[in-house]
C-alpha cells in the first residue's frame, strides 16, 4: 500500500506538491486572505453614532470621509512622507555598509558584519524603540551631548519618528543591497578600471545600475514596514500616522478602521507594481 | 605570501607574448601586475619607456580580455564596446565608427543591440576582444581568454586571434596553461613556475630544446632518462620503436626495452617503453598501415632509438612535485 502510495507520488510530481503545499495554502488563504476580504467588506459598514452599533449596509460613507476630510489627507501624506524619507535615509546609509561588507571586508570581517547587522533583529522591537525613546529623552544621551555645546535635540516628534524608523529598519535595507552586491562579478568592476573608468565613473555606470534592484527590493521593507507601523509614532511621538488613526478608531468606529486601513494596502500594492518595473523581483 | 619574485620580462612592440604555466605559477598574477589591479611590492613595470608602476588602471593605455569576458550584464553589445570610448569623453560619431570596425573585425557586424545574455560563449569572448581593441591600447592583456570555450572553438579562436593580432598591430600578452595554445599563437614564450620564470623562448626552441625539466615536462611530454651522469630528454615522436628484431638505421642510438603500456588514439598510438639501462620513454608513432614490423603487444621486448641530436641535455634542477598535465 505504502509503495503504492509512493509509486502514484513518484511519476505524478504535481500531485507531489499539491499534497504537500495543500495545508499550508488553506491556512493562507482562509486567516490571511479570508481577514482581509472581511476587512474589504467591513469598510463599507457603518457606525450608527448614537448607540454605536454597526450598520451592516453597503456605503461609501467612510471613504467619503476620508477623502472630504482634511486632517485624514494630511495624515496620510505625512506618513508617505515619512516613509519616503525613511527610505531614502536608509538607502544612503546601507549603502556604504553593504558595499563595505560584499566587496572590501575579508570572509571574517564579512560574517562578523552580517551578524552585526542581523542582531537588531533578533532583539525585541518594543525595547529598541523604548530605548530609543531614553535615547531622545530631555535627560537622554541626546541631549547630554550636546548641551555643552548649548545645542538641544530633536525631542519627541516628527525628526524622532524618522530616526527611530530609520534605525529599525537599516538591516532590512541593508541585506538587499547586500546580496546585490555579492551578485556584481568582481570582474566587471576590474574591467570598467580596465577601460579608462575612475571609481566614481565605475560606481555610477556599473555598480549602482546593477545593484539598483536590490535598493528597490530593500526599499519595500523600509517602505511598506514605515507605512504601518503605529507603536514608533506614538511612543516617541504625538503625531498622527495612518497606523496610529486606524489603532485610535478600531474601538469604536471598526468600519471606519478597516477602511482606511486600504489605503495602506493600495498604495503598498501601487508601490509594488513600481518596484516590479523596476526590476526588484527579478533575482528573488 | 610571495606571489611571484624575481621576474624580469622586456616584450617587444607588437609581439605575441604569452605567459605558460601550471595555475597558481604567478602568470595571473604578472598580467594583473601589468594592468594595473596589483602592484608589485618591489620593481618596476614599464610601459614604452615609461614607469607605470603605482599607476591605477584606469590611467594605463593598457586593456585586458578578462576570462569570464566581464561584460557588462545591463548593456547591448554596443554600449559594451563603446565603454571605454564613452569614458574617455569620445564625440558620438567617432565612438560609433570605431565600435563597428572593432565588431567588424571580431566577425560580428549587425550585433549591436544584442544583450550579452543572448550571445553564446564564443561571440561572448568576440565582443570581449572588441571591447578592448576599439581603445587601441598599446598592450592587450589575454586571462585565459578561450578557456571556457569548446576544443572546436578553442582551435578556430586561436587563428582569428593570431590573425587580429597582425591587423592591429597590438603587443598582445596572453596568460594560458594550455601548451598547445601557447605553442600555436606565440611569438615568444615564458614558462612560470612556482612565481618563477623557467624559460623565455619561441616556440620551437622551447619545445626542442628546453631549458630544465619542468619546462620539458610542462611543454610537452616530460621524456627524461639519466645516463652517464647527464640529464636527458627527447620528445616522444622523435624515437623509433623498432619491433620483431627489425634492424636500426645507421647512425642511431638504441636501447633495449620493454612496452609496458599501449595507448591507441586515433592517428597515433602511445607506448610507454621501460628500458634497460633505467628510466622509462613514452615513444609516439603514426598510425600508418605499413608500420616495418607490425603492431606490437604489451610486454613485448623492443629496441629504441633516436639520433643523438634529437636529445636535449637539460639542467638537473630540483623537481619536487611530478609535473602535472
Amino acid at each position: 500500500m505504502g509503495r503504492r502510495l509512493a509509486g502514484l507520488f513518484y511519476h505524478r510530481p504535481k500531485l507531489q506538491l499539491g499534497a504537500l503545499l495543500a495545508a499550508p495554502m488553506a491556512w493562507l488563504v482562509l486567516l490571511y486572505l479570508g481577514a482581509l476580504a472581511i476587512l474589504l467588506i467591513t469598510a463599507f459598514w457603518t457606525v450608527n453614532p448614537l448607540s454605536g452599533t454597526v450598520i451592516k449596509e453597503f456605503s461609501l460613507e467612510n471613504f467619503e470621509e476620508l477623502v472630504n476630510v482634511p486632517v485624514y489627507r494630511e495624515i496620510v501624506w505625512r506618513t508617505v512622507r515619512t516613509a519616503v524619507l525613511v527610505t531614502l535615509t536608509d538607502a544612503i546609509i546601507a549603502f556604504p555598509i553593504a558595499f563595505y561588507m560584499a566587496k572590501v571586508a575579508g570572509r571574517r570581517g564579512k560574517a562578523i558584519l552580517v551578524i552585526a547587522v542581523l542582531m537588531p533583529l533578533w532583539s525585541s522591537y518594543l525595547v529598541k524603540v523604548l530605548a530609543w525613546r531614553e535615547i531622545i529623552a530631555e535627560h537622554g544621551i541626546i541631549n547630554w551631548g550636546l548641551g555643552p555645546l548649548g545645542l538641544h535635540g530633536p525631542g519627541e516628534g516628527l525628526v524622532a519618528v524618522w530616526l527611530v524608523f530609520t534605525y529599525l529598519w537599516l538591516p532590512y535595507m541593508v541585506l538587499p543591497i547586500f546580496a546585490g552586491l555579492e551578485r556584481i562579478p568582481n570582474s566587471l568592476i576590474s574591467a570598467s578600471e580596465d577601460l579608462g573608468a575612475s571609481p566614481f565613473t565605475t560606481f555610477r555606470r556599473v555598480i549602482l545600475p546593477l545593484v539598483f534592484p536590490a535598493v528597490v527590493a530593500g526599499s519595500i521593507f523600509t517602505f511598506s514596514l514605515t507605512l504601518g507601523d503605529y507603536i514608533a509614532p506614538k511612543l516617541v511621538s504625538n503625531e498622527q500616522f495612518i497606523g496610529t488613526s486606524i489603532f485610535a478608531s478600531i474601538t469604536n468606529n471598526q468600519p471606519f478602521a478597516a477602511a482606511f486601513a486600504l489605503v495602506p494596502i493600495v498604495i503598498v500594492i501601487a508601490y509594488l507594481g513600481v518596484a516590479r518595473r523596476l526590476g526588484a523581483f527579478e533575482h528573488v | 605570501m610571495v606571489a611571484v619574485a624575481g621576474i624580469d620580462l622586456e616584450v617587444a612592440k607588437g609581439e605575441f607574448f604569452t605567459m605558460l604555466g601550471p595555475s597558481g605559477s604567478g602568470k595571473t598574477t604578472t598580467l594583473r601586475m601589468i594592468a594595473g589591479f596589483e602592484d608589485p611590492t618591489t620593481g618596476t613595470i614599464e610601459l614604452a619607456g615609461e614607469d607605470v608602476s603605482g599607476v591605477p588602471p584606469y590611467d594605463r593605455a593598457v586593456n585586458t580580455v578578462f576570462q569570464d569576458y566581464a561584460l557588462f550584464p545591463h548593456m547591448t553589445v554596443g554600449e559594451n564596446v563603446e565603454y571605454g570610448l564613452r569614458v574617455a569623453k569620445v564625440d558620438k560619431r567617432e565612438r560609433a565608427q570605431r565600435r563597428d570596425e572593432a565588431l567588424a573585425m571580431v566577425r560580428l557586424p549587425g550585433y549591436v543591440g544584442r544583450r550579452p545574455a543572448e550571445l553564446s560563449g564564443g561571440q561572448r569572448q568576440r565582443v570581449a576582444l572588441a571591447r578592448a581593441i576599439v581603445n587601441r591600447p598599446k598592450v592587450l592583456l589575454l586571462d585565459e581568454p578561450l578557456g571556457a570555450l569548446d576544443l572546436k572553438l578553442r582551435e578556430q579562436m586561436q587563428v582569428e586571434l593570431k590573425s587580429i593580432q597582425g591587423d592591429v598591430g597590438i603587443t598582445f600578452v596572453y596568460v594560458t596553461h594550455d601548451q598547445e595554445e601557447a605553442l600555436t599563437m606565440s611569438d615568444r614564450i615564458a614558462v612560470f613556475n612556482d612565481g618563477r620564470i623557467e624559460q623565455v623562448s619561441p616556440p620551437r626552441e622551447l619545445y626542442e630544446h628546453p631549458a630544465n625539466e619542468f619546462v620539458a615536462g610542462f611543454v610537452g611530454v616530460s621524456n627524461v632518462i639519466e645516463r652517464d651522469g647527464a640529464r636527458q630528454t627527447i620528445r616522444p615522436e622523435k624515437i623509433e620503436l623498432l619491433v620483431n628484431g627489425t634492424a636500426a638505421p645507421p647512425g642511431l642510438h638504441t636501447e633495449r626495452g620493454r612496452l609496458t603500456g599501449i595507448a591507441y588514439a586515433g592517428s597515433i598510438t602511445r607506448f610507454i617503453v621501460a628500458l634497460e639501462a633505467g628510466g622509462e620513454l613514452q615513444v609516439v608513432r603514426q598510425n600508418v598501415e605499413t608500420a616495418p614490423g607490425g603492431v606490437p603487444s604489451q610486454g613485448e621486448e623492443v629496441l629504441v632509438g633516436w639520433r643523438p641530436e634529437q636529445a636535449a641535455t637539460i639542467e638537473g634542477t630540483q623537481t619536487k612535485e611530478e609535473v602535472a598535465r
